[in-house]
């Protein structure tokens, strides 16, 4: 098993144009759970993701991020970003096993390696296109082939930056249904704008709002994942997170 | 495209012509295209033999170009240092005037294709070292925070993101030295050579045989659209990405 690890961020201080984006900000994400960030576009969502996945350095003296098995994150954490960021030159499977030759500088990768990734290309359902380019894909089927890049860099932690947000609802819904089921075991923090999302696959939800930014409504909906968004209680839910997107800082309705 | 251009060149002939007759230019001041085209009919074995050696300088001093200028980009993208020490010295080679320079290289390197290929190489290394670095630097940003959650060492990230996102930059750079080579090669011909189309050009016009000078520049102009035409073919076949 994977052994996956809780996070914890503890009071977590971001500035940028000398404006707090988070300031003293706490956040626990429970272990081989997927937890969901929700919040309106420009709140530093991506900026938490990235601190987490250590794009974004984080200064001495703002916080702390700590994995719950007190090992360091470096190296435990796999990132999907919004596009799906395949290169262009590369064949699919070449993409997927992308990770594999930047540890190791090398062109040629072991037969295990190679065989790992066709049969996570074969769990996305895009193993007959292993040798094609990304050009000659659809976007749902690029998202797809991100997906099983990111399972080949087979990490306890995998951080997700609203990685279906571009896809219609018909390809979006398939691909929560499969990324839930692949993901299974790991600690996954999932970046998204979209209220049903969170519902669809979210074990615990955060609602991320105001400047600084700070969490004003939580909710660990007890269903199994992936959720079916028709069912009533998820819709009335859906109503509940909205109203806590709307919310300001002054707590007013907007 | 083919038939645009057909007419474009007969146009700039025909007004060539009439330039003749208004003017009643005299043959060594501005031989007609029919002379031009009599020199090629009569002269085509000296002009290709003297074609020769100059296509010589021009594809050794392209290939020599395209490898030490992408070493340079690369070089100047994954050092630092490099940045502060070696791009002044890639700016000077821009900044120095070739035809200065050609002379100074015959007096140093000899009258033999060295001289040549290494005027060409001046004159080539600054456009595809600059093409090819601005590619390198303008990596998209999202590729490199990938490849460093992916923990990927400094050098395979420039070897497998950076350096294939700019080959398209590269092209663009080796593009324009196509067109600089032949003439690189010519300037070190005209500075001093036995041979070549420079060389061609340079007795011509000591004689005053101004046919000869139009035949062989017009040979240089069909040598570089055919250069340019080969290597625009080969890069788009070879890089399909933009």
């Amino acid at each position: 098993m994977l052994n996956a690890p809780g996070i914890d961020l503890k009071r977590i201080s971001l500035l940028y144009a000398g404006q707090f984006v988070f300031e003293q900000l706490s956040l626990h994400l429970p272990a081989a759970k997927c937890s969901c960030l929700l919040g309106p576009s420009g709140v530093g969502k991506s900026s938490l993701l990235q601190l987490i996945a250590g794009i974004l350095p984080l200064a001495p003296g703002d916080g702390e991020i700590a994995a719950t098995d007190g090992k360091p994150l470096l190296g435990r954490v796999a990132y999907m970003a919004q596009t799906d960021l395949l290169m262009p030159w590369a064949s699919v499977l070449d993409n997927v096993m992308l990770g594999e030759k930047l540890r190791y500088c090398r062109w040629r990768v072991s037969k295990e390696n190679k065989e790992r990734a066709r049969y996570h290309l074969q769990q996305v359902g895009l193993l007959d296109r292993a040798d094609d380019k990304p050009e000659s894909l659809s976007q749902g089927m690029r998202q797809r082939v991100a997906l099983a890049r990111t399972l080949f860099e087979d990490k306890p932690i995998v951080l997700m930056d609203e990685p279906f947000s571009a896809l219609d609802v018909v390809r979006k819904l398939e691909l929560q249904a499969l990324a839930v089921e692949v993901l299974q075991g790991r600690t996954v923090f999932w970046v998204t704008h979209d209220p049903l999302e969170a519902l669809r696959v979210g074990q615990a939800i955060f609602v991320l709002t105001g400047q600084p930014a700070r969490i004003n409504y939580q909710v660990e909906p007890t269903e199994n994942v992936p959720r079916d968004v028709r069912q009533s209680n998820i819709i009335a839910l859906e109503a509940e997170l909205i109203a806590a997107l709307c919310q300001r800082t002054t707590g007013d309705l907007a | 495209m083919l038939k645009r251009s057909l007419i474009s060149v007969i146009s700039l002939i025909l007004l060539w012509q009439i330039l003749i007759w208004l003017y009643h230019l005299p043959p060594y001041i501005l031989p007609s295209p029919w002379q031009v085209l009599l020199v090629w009919i009569r002269g085509w074995p000296i002009l290709l033999q003297q074609s020769i050696p100059t296509l010589w300088e021009t594809i050794a001093s392209f290939i020599l170009a395209a490898v030490v200028g992408s070493v340079t980009a690369l070089t100047l993208a994954y050092f630092t240092w490099a940045r502060s020490w070696l791009f002044p010295w890639v700016l000077v080679s821009q900044a120095l005037p070739t035809f200065a320079l050609a002379p100074l290289l015959v007096v140093w390197l000899g009258y033999g294709m060295s001289s040549k290929i290494v005027t060409a190489l001046i004159m080539m290394f600054f456009p595809i070292t600059s093409a090819f670095y601005d590619g390198l630097r303008r990596t998209k940003p999202e590729w490199l925070d990938l490849a460093k959650t992916m923990n990927a060492k400094k050098s395979a990230t420039l070897w497998f993101i950076c350096f294939p996102a700019a080959l398209p930059n590269l092209a663009s750079g080796l593009r324009v030295a196509a067109v600089l080579a032949p003439m690189g090669a010519v300037v070190g011909e005209w500075v001093g050579s036995s041979h070549g189309l420079g060389y061609l050009m340079l007795n011509a016009n000591a004689r005053m045989q101004i046919d000869w000078m139009f035949a062989a520049l017009m040979a240089i102009t069909v040598w570089t659209l055919l250069l340019y035409a080969l290597v625009d073919t080969l890069l788009k076949k070879l890089i399909t990405w933009h």
